[in-house]
């Protein structure tokens, strides 16, 4: 059999496979653990606002509502879909149960490289150790 | 019509098979694992076996359909991008080729509009949707590779921010969380323009076979599901990763609670990877091999011997006369070298009568 044009076609080739199997030789040999975000202690551990399936999807569409209700209307008591009234805050409703940014949010957040704009306007919440 | 038709039914059937494969019958570790695997290793063994085809077959000689002087006398101006005659002035021509699909810019239509007259005027409409295409469908497939590598690298986020940068925000409708990212919408948009574009051209229409049109259509509804996935179902992207990165590290696992309209999106690439080294989308390949654009325009320079050329026996009038000399002068022939000349010319080593071969050898070359 011969290959015209041999070294071209076979540098071409290489290169292209080199590219497309970037996800199988970037990450060789390094562990990619799943995230785990923080359970909530039992001391505080209510109801949530909303159940974990549609947290774990849609928080980000809530929290852009509570966003709008308080900054644009002023109203902060959103009532679930349980029946059960919250105030409408980041820092103070969420973070009452989720304390933690680090071992909540950018579990998950991380995992995925995705840099939401809450922390443009709210400052970053303090460790506690 | 039946092109059309059986484009748009093998679509909708395959949507089925994922639909009821896994929302019916549960066969995640099938549509998550296997098939994937399956559809990937045919798109490499494929697109590779495909490409060494290409390159078994011998290129003769140079193909100068260009659109500019090829080098000629100094005094005459050579268009070096057009009709080049360098290595380096051939990967300039297809840089323009591959990137900015430079051939298809030129595209003309003939029309009326002056009148009876035939004229032909500049047709950019094929050129801008399939810029829009490929260049939003390249973006697109580079920001999955967030699913398939741990940690993201830098650029990969780069990409994302950047195609984000325009922050839609339709919230208020239950959409525009997360980021819109303005690719997929422009690859959406794009090919939808192409379809758009197939249907209404009477005579594009006319040469359109199932194998235009099933691309097409595989294409709008992976981008139409991917675009409901990530907008309007809002898939678990987390344990979307996981499995992804199970596949990745080849450590494969099937996390539950992942919607059906996911593995209905990766099905359908799925469909598209297998399908592609079998189908007119080979021209990923094939655009890097088109004669036309890859060859330097050297033919006035260089000898290009045909390798499939046979090695003609010839016998010329000379090897002839140097065969029947003698009898032929018995009977009174003209000879052109008298048997005094000829055997002088034997004596020293004998060198090949000059003239008439090269001439010989030139026919050969030809």
């Amino acid at each position: 059999m011969k290959l015209y044009n041999g070294p071209q076609i076979i540098v071409g080739l290489v290169i292209f496979l080199a590219i497309f199997t970037y996800p199988l030789w970037s990450g060789a040999g390094k562990a990619a653990p799943v995230p785990k975000p923080q359970p909530v202690p039992k001391s505080v551990a209510t109801q949530c606002v909303a159940d974990t399936a549609y947290m774990r999807t849609s928080h980000m569409t809530l929290l852009n509502y509570w966003r709008d209700e308080v900054v644009r209307d002023g109203d902060r008591l959103y009532v679930s879909a349980s029946g059960k009234t919250f105030n409408m805050s980041l820092s103070n409703t969420c973070f009452e149960c989720h304390t933690s940014k680090v071992k909540f949010c950018d579990q998950c957040h991380n995992y995925l490289a995705i840099s939401p704009f809450c922390w443009d306007c709210h400052l970053t919440p303090k460790e506690k150790k | 019509m039946i092109g059309f038709l059986f484009s748009v039914v093998a679509v909708l059937v395959l949507v089925g098979i994922a639909l009821v494969g896994v929302g019916g019958l549960g066969l995640k570790v099938l549509f998550g694992v296997i098939i994937p695997y399956a559809a990937v290793l045919t798109f490499f063994a494929g697109l590779v076996y495909r490409v060494v085809d290409w390159g078994r077959s011998p290129v003769p000689f140079r193909i100068p359909t260009t659109c500019g002087q090829e080098k000629s006398l100094p005094w005459i101006k050579t268009n070096k991008v057009d009709n080049p005659c360098s290595g380096g002035m051939v990967l300039l021509r297809m840089a323009f080729e591959v990137l900015t699909f430079r051939s298809l810019f030129r595209n003309m239509k003939l029309d009326y509009r002056q009148g009876p007259t035939i004229r032909y005027s500049s047709e950019k409409f094929l050129w801008l949707f399939a810029m829009m295409f490929h260049w939003a469908f390249l973006v697109v497939i580079i920001r999955h590779a967030r699913f398939f590598t741990e940690p993201i690298a830098q650029w990969l986020q780069g990409i994302e921010h950047l195609d984000g940068f325009l922050e839609f925000n339709l919230a208020t409708f239950g959409i525009g969380l997360p980021t819109i990212q303005m690719s997929g919408l422009i690859l959406l948009g794009g090919v939808t323009l192409l379809l758009v574009r197939r249907i209404v051209v009477p005579s594009v229409r006319y040469i359109s076979l199932a194998s235009d049109w099933f691309p097409l259509f595989l294409i709008t509804f992976i981008a139409l599901t991917g675009i409901l996935a990530r907008y309007v179902i809002r898939v678990d992207v987390v344990k979307i990763k996981e499995l992804a990165m199970g596949l990745a590290t080849f450590h494969p696992v099937v996390p539950d609670g992942i919607s059906v309209w996911f593995y209905v999106h990766f099905f359908l690439v799925c469909v598209l990877f297998a399908y592609f080294p079998f189908s007119k989308l080979m021209h990923l390949g094939g655009v890097f091999l088109s004669p036309t654009r890859n060859l330097v325009n050297n033919s006035r320079a260089v000898l290009h011997v045909n390798p499939w050329s046979y090695p003609v026996k010839t016998h010329a009038y000379h090897e002839y006369e140097d065969d029947f000399r003698e009898q032929m002068i018995e009977a009174g022939l003209p000879v052109e070298k008298t048997l005094e000349e000829a055997a002088a010319e034997k004596a020293p080593a004998a060198p090949a009568p000059a003239e008439a071969d090269t001439e010989v050898t030139e026919e050969k070359e030809d």
